[in-house]
């Protein structure tokens, strides 16, 4: 993605955000016929688009393909710009057995993404310039699209001592977080948010009460009482969101709630939001799609953190993504290995995998049932690189190419034919889906390609 | 019946019913002086236990012999799950024997559903986490059946620490099949969240125990204490004891073992008539002959576990 400058969240130029990928030859490519759709350009109809050298260069109706043009008939098929996910665990550097970048990104172009923000809780953390700049160094030989890098808030993630958070900026953090784990002491959030003056990247939490959470493993309700399983209250996540916004407000800082799964951290979003503070968020597929209803099964893929809650909080979080509360989807894809999901419930470790199923299961739940537009989904699953600086792709002509082409009639079982991740442990394995994403062009340069679709329709 | 005996949830009121006559049948056998029948011979049950038991293992194991079963006794320590085996393959192991059926108990909730789907055997769920225990329930309905007559419309009052109790769990979906009027009761640090959708009434206090048919008391289980879930024991006994005074002269009293004396129950009502823990104990043996000739004899139609889409999540399509 080529970077615009941006400086954001306080005083001074800040370093531009480069994601780092590996460097191929742009494209240029010419899409015949497809029914593009770009909430944010206007975009709503059926033309030809004409990628050149990476860039969109013209939208309308016959264009000439130039000469080495690769000709792509998408007739039947939508075109929207790729989408951004601020919320993956690429589990390198320390899993590369579960991912590691060039699986990750290539799980992710799959699933339509043009650039995904990986997560510091690998083996070691990224915690210091060193890790990140070798992060970052692998991800240029490796990565199939556009990745940027968050660091870790505190040492080893301990929540104990901040880290050189004015080096890693410097170095090329994209954001800062603890994920996996939250940062337990109010007053080091507080340090971390006086700090962002200086480094100037928003912090993403992960907001659990520990002394609320405690040994659960799902959510606390009916279906955890009926199990026997140690629950997890939603209070565990309000009450901490609380407490970040009320210091993002006292410090005028700028945090990032990831994975928000309660109705109740809904409503203090938007109270914190009305009252001028700078919060964003973002919600998953699975939390938008399933309910603590799906544990009964006891599938270890239904495990994760924050938990599957109740239908009340699946329909508070549909309302906050309509209404805007909710800026961006994220999937919080977060592989395993199988062994380790292959346990009793309470043993399984937390998450479940989604970059390949993002845009096909919300497309399947919400808006082929009617509970949202098609333009409400690609303008939420495009923004996640807001909150972080990260500028969101688009289909006006002259800007970078980042598209996704998509069969919103393609019907498919998650899983038949395996997965790009490395790890199988994906929330919506077995279940039978509609839309498929065709081809992703990420940062000019063609990521991604179904299979059959490219032996049937690329000329 | 299915092929397995996983939750209560699995049992139909008929197939309860006829458990409980079978159970009857086999209680006769006991009183003979060679407690034995042929039904099983030549078929093995594999008694699989990754958690500390006495009751239980030894009820499954003398059930196993009196049907004529071979019986293999697996504990987790001194087996290789001590070596860090993983429960599927410990299971696959052993299914390589051809067990006719498996009985596990396990510390996490689910295990039982899990070893179903990985072995060929009937599978017996003696105990999965805080998730339930269907044939403490089964010898529970047994032991309050012969002495009361009848269960349609019972008050059963469950006393204790309803959070970590599977036998809680179990009972409440048990009894309540059986037609019984439920309600829990303990501190409420200890009462889930949610509890009263498996059909039961909370209470926080004693004060109606009078009501009650029968008292059922649950072990105060220090082994799974890990938070400070009440401020002392003292205060949990002078609150919730069963003591001679609380407890009526018509009402009966069950504990699932092992009691905790001078803390959920006093000593005089242990040693009442009105007690029927050592009849519990009795029944144990009874009630599981009668789950594993079900299983392995009754000529149940053989059914898979539940799938997830019998669990009625919902689908994003």
């Amino acid at each position: 993605m080529t970077p615009t400058p941006t400086t954001h969240n306080g005083s001074g130029g800040r370093p531009e955000i480069v994601l780092d990928r590996v460097q191929t030859p742009p494209a240029t490519v010419l899409l015949r016929g497809a029914r593009l759709l770009d909430p944010r350009a206007g975009l709503d109809g059926k033309a030809d688009l004409l990628v050149r050298r990476g860039r969109i260069a013209e939208i309308g109706d016959g264009i000439e393909a130039p000469e080495g043009a690769e000709l792509v008939d998408a007739h039947g098929l939508h075109a929207f710009p790729a989408f951004v996910d601020p919320h993956v665990h690429l589990r390198t550097p320390g899993r590369e057995d579960e991912e590691d970048i060039d699986s990750g990104t290539r799980a992710a172009a799959a699933g339509g993404f043009c650039a995904i923000l990986a997560q510091p809780n690998t083996e070691p953390a990224v915690d210091s310039a060193p890790v990140l700049r070798s992060l970052r160094e692998r991800a240029r030989a490796q990565a199939r699209i556009p990745t940027g890098f968050l660091a870790a808030i505190t040492v080893d993630r301990r929540g104990e001592q901040l880290t050189e958070m004015a080096e890693l900026a410097a170095v090329g953090a994209v954001g800062f977080t603890d994920d996996g784990s939250p940062v337990e002491p109010a007053g080091v959030i507080r340090q971390a948010l006086q700090y962002q003056r200086l480094a100037g990247r928003p912090l993403a939490l992960h907001a659990e009460d520990r002394s609320l959470s405690g040994a659960g493993v799902m959510h606390e309700g009916e279906v955890s009482a009926l199990l026997g399983l140690t629950g997890i209250p939603s209070v565990s996540e309000s009450t901490t969101v609380a407490r970040d916004c009320a210091l993002a407000a006292y410090e005028d800082g700028r945090i990032h709630v990831q994975h928000v799964s309660a109705r109740e951290t809904v409503a203090v979003i938007e109270r914190a939001r009305a009252a001028g503070t700078r919060v964003t968020c973002e919600a998953t597929p699975h939390h938008l799609l399933m309910t603590d209803e799906a544990v009964r099964s006891l599938d270890t893929n239904t495990k994760m953190n924050p938990p599957l809650r109740a239908e009340t909080d699946r329909q508070a979080l549909i309302d906050a993504l309509r209404s805007g509360t909710i800026d961006c989807v994220a999937t919080d894809h977060a592989p395993h290995a199988r062994e380790e999901k292959e346990q009793p419930f309470e043993l399984a470790p937390m998450g479940v995998t989604g970059l390949e199923t993002a845009f096909a299961s919300l497309h399947t739940g919400l808006v082929l049932p009617g509970v949202i537009e098609l333009g409400l989904l690609v303008a939420r699953m495009t923004a996640g690189g807001e909150p972080f600086g990260v500028p969101t792709p688009s289909l006006k002509p002259g800007l970078p190419a980042n598209v996704c082409l998509a069969d919103l009639d393609a019907e498919w079982d998650v899983g038949e034919a395996g997965y790009e991740s490395r790890s199988a442990n994906c929330a919506f394995d077995g279940r039978r889906l509609t839309g498929r994403v065709r081809m992703t062009i990420a940062d000019g340069t063609v990521a991604y390609r179904e299979r059959s679709f490219a032996l049937g329709a690329v000329t | 019946m299915r092929r397995h005996l996983l939750s209560v949830d699995d049992l139909s009121r008929e197939d309860i019913e006829r458990i409980l006559g079978r159970a009857e049948s086999f209680a006769e056998v006991s009183g003979r002086e060679i407690k034995k029948v042929p039904t099983l011979r030549g078929r093995t049950v594999i008694n699989l236990f990754y958690e500390a038991s006495t009751r239980t293992s030894s009820s499954f194991e003398l059930a196993a012999k009196r049907l004529s079963a071979d019986l293999v006794n697996v504990k987790s320590s001194g087996s290789a799950v001590e070596k860090g085996e993983s429960l599927k393959d410990t299971v696959q192991t052993l299914s390589a024997y051809d067990p006719a059926a498996i009985v596990i108990r396990a510390p996490q909730a689910g295990a039982a559903a899990l070893v179903a789907r990985w072995t060929r055997a009937s599978v017996i769920n003696a105990g999965d986490g805080k998730h339930e225990h269907p044939t403490q329930a089964l010898l529970d309905l047994y032991t309050l059946k012969r002495r009361a007559g009848s269960l349609e419309g019972l008050k059963l009052w469950i006393v204790g620490d309803v959070l970590h109790s599977r036998v809680a769990r179990s009972n409440i979906l048990a009894f309540g099949r059986m037609g019984c009027e439920i309600t829990v009761c303990g501190p409420p640090t200890l009462i889930p969240r949610g509890i009263e959708a498996l059909g039961c009434r909370v209470r926080y206090t004693l004060d109606e125990l009078g009501e009650a048919d029968a008292v059922y008391a649950l072990r105060m289980q220090h082994e799974r204490m890990t938070g400070s879930f009440v401020p002392s024991l003292r205060e949990y006994a002078a609150q919730y004891q069963i003591d001679g005074r609380r407890l009526g002269p018509g009402q009966l009293l069950m504990h699932p073992g092992p009691v905790n004396r001078g803390v959920e129950l006093a000593a005089e009502v242990i040693d009442s008539p009105q007690a029927l823990i050592t009849e519990q104990v009795e029944s144990g043996v009874v009630v599981r002959m009668a789950v594993l000739y079900e299983l392995l004899a009754g000529g149940g139609a053989p059914s898979g576990v539940r799938t997830p889409a019998e669990t009625g999540e919902p689908q994003p399509a």
